[in-house]
């Protein structure tokens, strides 16, 4: 079977999702995904990592579970998303249903080399999550559909797993504050108030 | 083969252990408990899964526990890990994020592979989880009789949330009692 070319723009895309984006929380996976966010602009409720792979779904897990009146959004790439697969089995099992996970996928390790991953072997992230008991699963590949996914992000009430199948890009660096406690306390300051760092 | 635990014997304590931890999560506010569950650990976890206000999340390996514990502590919440010793060889690079961003992060360990083991597969990490522990800059304190697990968990948790750190108590195979195959 032919495989349909990758054409989505990664960085237009994120900056299309994050477009008035208001109070939404916003974690980002290790790599290519953090630069993508911070080249949409740094922002106070960003948690953009730079290390703990396979971690950035389950933290946003934990974070929506913190914050159930709040969204979160945890964009990430199919590289970090394969490394913590059976956290998707977690996160269904909770159904938190202020929680979306945007999976960029490119189909390769974007910072080692482009090596492939296994979504270029077939492996199917959006599936896995619909096995795993996700209520709401997009693929995205198409310019026209980014608007519904941004609407789907900011509005809807349950549990989202999106795969946007997005090109192998040579975006320049865009590099967001690299040291952890201040990314902490700058969002923690931003949720729970100036309070909240000073207790 | 008979999997049942036995239960120790040797302490005058009127309450389980077990009572003493959830006492100590409900008196400083641990709102997530998630866990890889170990039989040492089945009595906390059923007094937390009854708790309508402790989450209860089953994890798939250790190392989301440390992620979600990060990921709560950011939105205000407290929460704890709960895991066997051959857990925690699965958490040691998800333990950077607790050393880099400084968050408090207290997990439960029950030991295995030590004091009267049956089954040699659990004993490399069991023998090695201090070490492995303290390589990634987790603070570690043992307590092997139960009437000390109440005083050893409270002064964990405070060290976790009121210095930022790493704290790990591991449960010892003495207290749980050797899990018996045979007899």
């Amino acid at each position: 079977m032919q495989k349909a070319p990758l054409i989505l723009n990664r960085r237009t895309v994120v900056r299309e999702l994050l477009r008035e984006r208001g109070d939404l929380l916003l974690v980002a996976g290790l790599g290519t995904a953090a630069w993508d966010i911070t080249a949409a602009g740094d922002h106070a409720l960003n948690f953009p990592l730079w290390g703990a792979m396979g971690g950035a779904a389950v933290l946003g897990l934990g974070l929506a579970l913190a914050q159930p009146s709040r969204k979160v959004l945890v964009i990430t790439g199919d590289g970090e998303m394969l490394m913590g697969i059976g956290s998707l089995a977690t996160i269904a099992a909770q159904r938190p249903h202020n929680l979306r996970v945007v999976v960029l996928d490119n189909e390769r390790y974007g910072e080692t080399g482009r090596q492939r991953t296994h979504t270029a072997s077939g492996t199917d992230l959006a599936a896995v999550a619909r096995a795993c008991g996700f209520p709401q699963v997009r693929t995205i590949r198409a310019k026209h559909e980014i608007e519904g996914l941004r609407s789907d992000v900011q509005q809807i009430d349950d549990l989202l797993l999106a795969v946007v199948k997005v090109a192998v890009a040579d975006d320049p660096l865009a590099l967001p504050p690299r040291d952890g406690t201040y990314l902490k306390n700058r969002i923690r300051g931003a949720i729970l108030g100036p309070d909240s760092i000073l207790r | 083969m008979k999997t049942t635990v036995n239960q120790p014997t040797n302490h005058s304590h009127s309450r389980h252990w077990a009572s003493d931890i959830y006492d100590v999560f409900k008196a400083q506010d641990i709102g997530i408990v998630s866990y890889v569950p170990d039989a040492g650990h089945s009595k906390l976890i059923n007094l937390c899964e009854s708790d309508p206000e402790i989450r209860a999340v089953t994890l798939t390996t250790e190392e989301e526990g440390v992620a979600l514990a990060a990921g709560a502590y950011l939105g205000g919440k407290r929460a704890a890990l709960l895991m066997q010793s051959s857990g925690v060889g699965n958490c040691i690079n998800m333990l950077s994020l607790v050393r880099t961003c400084s968050f408090p992060f207290l997990t439960l360990i029950t030991m295995r592979g030590e004091w009267g083991e049956f089954n040699p597969w659990q004993v490399p990490m069991g023998q090695g989880t201090p070490a492995a522990l303290a390589a990634m800059d987790v603070l570690v304190e043992r307590v092997a009789e139960a009437r000390e697990v109440r005083g050893t968990v409270l002064a964990a948790t405070k060290l976790a949330f009121n210095s930022y750190r790493g704290v790990a108590v591991l449960l010892s195979q003495q207290l749980i009692g050797a899990k018996q195959f045979l007899e």
